[in-house]
């Protein structure tokens, strides 16, 4: 096989390319193995479901979907598995657009679940399998592996309408693994899922993002995306509103808030102007400030931008009254920045 | 990296059907109801040609009165039973344990002196057996009975109706059930829809033809253990030209079911976009069967591409057809089968996403998915 070696080397610039991002010509190696979505647009009818959607799912990075009901998820995951096509804007992969032959070593999971209700588990994995261009003997050895991952051996021999809607959902992620993708794409993947069984999925797709697959999910579990995913696109009404590193889109949406205790009551912060209050509590607050005021005079020169001025203000002014327990910016948690951006 | 080297640049498109086909055969084969339904057929073929032969057979039986009646019944190698009187002989006739009374004539209007008394209707196999009548020279003798030929062209339209039937049923089901369950997007995401709908059709296809075969190969042993030896001879050369036309037919119609499958999201709704398929099999069945007697009608469903499965054998089994007439029908047929299944994978993957009560035939061809 001559692709093997190639492939095998690629996979291993990837796993060590995913750390250390300051290398310029592994950066390379990774722009070429990514799934890119480029301004890629969508009606139905009059309305515009998708609207100049651009982002990009890196190799070994699971990178989380969120948006509200009716934003665009499905629509762009569809569009991405040539299920819908798009009205303007491509979708490549490694940079050359997506063909069926491509397509076929992707793996999806659709948000309408659904498999043969009366097919056996394992046949039906295997089966699927095979449609994705495996060997009968690798397809049986995959499904194996698989339910064996996921607990669900002892159900291999069952229809699958005898299962209970968890091990179903549990089938439908064998069904988008058993051919080893070289993408993940899964619309919701952890609804209907019990905490022991998230845990289970979630160490498969960890283990599928180690080996250098991009995993692209949605979910409406917000905790769940921010625990578990590296990268983040949030999209609103059609739009992607906001997409990026996990910490960076912290940093980018976190810096203005700031929570302070001091010794004494902190109702004086009120009078600070350019500072709006979230949250006042006795000695506690926690307050942001706004941009685009001008730095205080006495702090002119010492400090960059108007917004390290306004906080350092507050300290100052804190300081002066007595004492400071602590102080510091608040990390905002991902349904904090979803509320933001959307 | 054993995935990489298992992987042999993707699937075909006809490793795809294949596997897809063979799917389609492995679960209908599982099914109970495949096989209820096919030993039926087989069944009742066997029933059909064995059992009339044990309860119609024999000769009719008549009540004779008097020696001459005694005489020419036996002589007509009827079964024949004396009794003293007339009064006795209409009690028999009566209590249904002879056909009919062959009684002398009193009054002496017959030239044979005889009277037949029977109960209801006319018996004509009697009147005949005891009839003279001048020999017939037929100048264009046809080779099979007319009663036969309906029965023949019967019989074949009744195969091709049930199997269109019941296997075209199964098609839109197992289409409507991929739509339902919603694994259709899976395999949209994963194969070419062409490659979906030509599995499917080959998959059933396959099965249809081999209950044929079956049936067709069950059908001689079953007329031979009737006694019909006659029968089978003039069936084989009509059975020759019925297979191909059949096979390009279940096709044709193949298609329009899997589009009808298509059309609709729930096995509930089934029965609505079925219909229009359902009387494109019922219009030609029935046509075949009631205009057999007409040439021009004939002549015109043998051409049709839905009828002609069915009308082209019909009319060359009574031999009204010319020799080239069937290979134009079958090139006709070819053609339609081509254009339907371009027709067919269009509707189909217009379609398939559309999960609406039933979708429209003009948004299906649009694609405005």
């Amino acid at each position: 096989m001559a692709l093997a070696p190639d492939a095998a080397s690629r996979r291993g610039h990837l796993l060590w390319a995913a750390r250390p991002r300051c290398v310029s010509h592994a950066v390379e190696m990774w722009r070429a193995t990514l799934l890119q979505i480029r301004s890629v647009s969508r009606s139905f009818g009059e309305l515009r479901a998708l609207d100049d959607v651009s982002f990009a799912v890196e190799p070994g990075r699971m990178t989380g979907f969120v948006g509200a009901n009716g934003s665009g998820k499905t629509t762009t995951m569809r569009i991405i598995l040539g299920v819908l096509a798009p009205h303007g804007g491509t979708v490549t992969w490694n940079g050359a657009p997506v063909t069926q032959g491509v397509r076929q070593r992707f793996g999806y999971m659709p948000e309408e679940r659904g498999l043969y209700p009366k097919m056996r588990v394992a046949d039906q994995i295997t089966y699927l399998g095979r449609l994705h261009g495996l060997d009968r003997a690798t397809a049986q050895h995959n499904t194996r592996d698989l339910l064996e991952q996921l607990n669900l051996e002892s159900r291999a021999g069952d229809p699958i309408e005898e299962l209970s809607l968890g091990n179903q959902q549990r089938a439908q992620i064998a069904a988008a693994l058993v051919h080893d993708p070289e993408l993940l794409i899964l619309d919701e993947p952890f609804s209907g899922l019990d905490p022991i069984a998230v845990e289970t999925v979630l160490g498969v797709l960890r283990e599928r993002a180690a080996r250098g697959v991009p995993v692209l999910f949605s979910s409406h579990q917000l905790d769940l995306v921010e625990r578990l995913c590296d990268d983040l696109v949030i999209i609103a009404g059609g739009a992607i509103a906001a997409s990026g590193g996990r910490e960076e889109l912290r940093d980018k949406f976190g810096s203005r808030r700031f929570q302070m205790v001091v010794g004494d009551d902190a109702g004086w912060i009120r009078d600070v102007p350019g500072v709006q209050i979230v949250e006042l509590d006795g000695p506690r607050a926690v307050f942001e400030v706004a941009d685009g005021i001008a730095p205080a005079p006495e702090l002119a020169g010492r400090v960059e931008s108007t917004q390290d001025a306004r906080d350092q203000v507050v300290l100052d002014a804190a300081l002066r009254r007595g004492s400071v327990h602590s102080f510091g910016p608040v990390t905002p948690s991902l349904a904090e920045i979803f509320r933001e951006v959307v | 990296m054993s995935a990489d080297t298992a992987r042999t640049g993707g699937t075909s498109f006809l490793a795809s059907t294949r596997l897809i086909a063979e799917r389609e055969i492995r679960t209908q084969t599982a099914s109970k109801g495949f096989w209820i339904n096919f030993g039926v057929i087989v069944v009742g073929i066997f029933v059909l040609s064995i059992v009339p032969g044990l309860f119609g057979g024999g000769e009719p039986s008549v009540a004779t009165v008097g020696s001459d009646a005694a005489r020419v019944a036996e002589a007509a190698e009827l079964d024949t039973q004396p009794v003293p009187d007339r009064a006795s002989a209409e009690v028999l006739v009566q209590a249904g344990d002879v056909d009919a009374a062959i009684v002398p004539d009193p009054e002496g209007s017959s030239p044979l002196g005889l009277r037949i008394v029977a109960e209801q209707s006319s018996p004509d196999d009697i009147v005949a057996a005891l009839s003279v009548s001048p020999p017939v020279d037929l100048l264009n003798p046809s080779e099979v009975s007319d009663g036969l030929q309906f029965l023949v062209v019967f019989l074949f339209a009744l195969v091709f109706f049930m199997a269109s039937f019941i296997f075209g049923m199964a098609i839109a089901q197992s289409v409507v059930t991929e739509k339902q369950t919603r694994i259709i997007e899976i395999l949209v995401a994963t194969v070419p829809v062409r490659a979906l709908l030509t599995g499917k059709i080959a998959g059933h296809s396959v099965l249809a033809f081999g209950q044929i075969t079956v049936i067709a190969l069950a059908t001689p042993v079953a007329l031979r253990l009737g006694g019909h030896d006659d029968l089978l001879s003039t069936i084989a050369g009509p059975l020759g030209w019925f297979v191909p036309f059949f096979a390009l037919g279940f096709v044709l119609l193949a298609c329009m079911w899997a589009v009808a499958g298509s059309m609709v999201s729930r096995q509930e709704d089934l029965g609505s976009s079925t219909s229009l398929v359902s009387t494109l099999i019922m219009i030609p069945y029935f046509g075949v069967i009631f205009f057999r007697d007409n040439d021009l009608v004939m002549t015109v469903l043998s051409y049709v591409p839905f009828s002609a499965p069915l009308a082209m054998p019909a009319r060359l089994f009574s031999g009204d057809a010319q020799g080239w007439e069937p290979v134009v029908t079958l090139v006709i047929l070819i053609v339609a089968v081509a254009a339907s299944i371009m027709m067919a994978s269009r509707l189909y993957s217009g379609s398939l996403l559309q999960t609406g009560a039933r979708v429209r035939l003009g948004r299906a061809w649009a694609r405005t998915d």
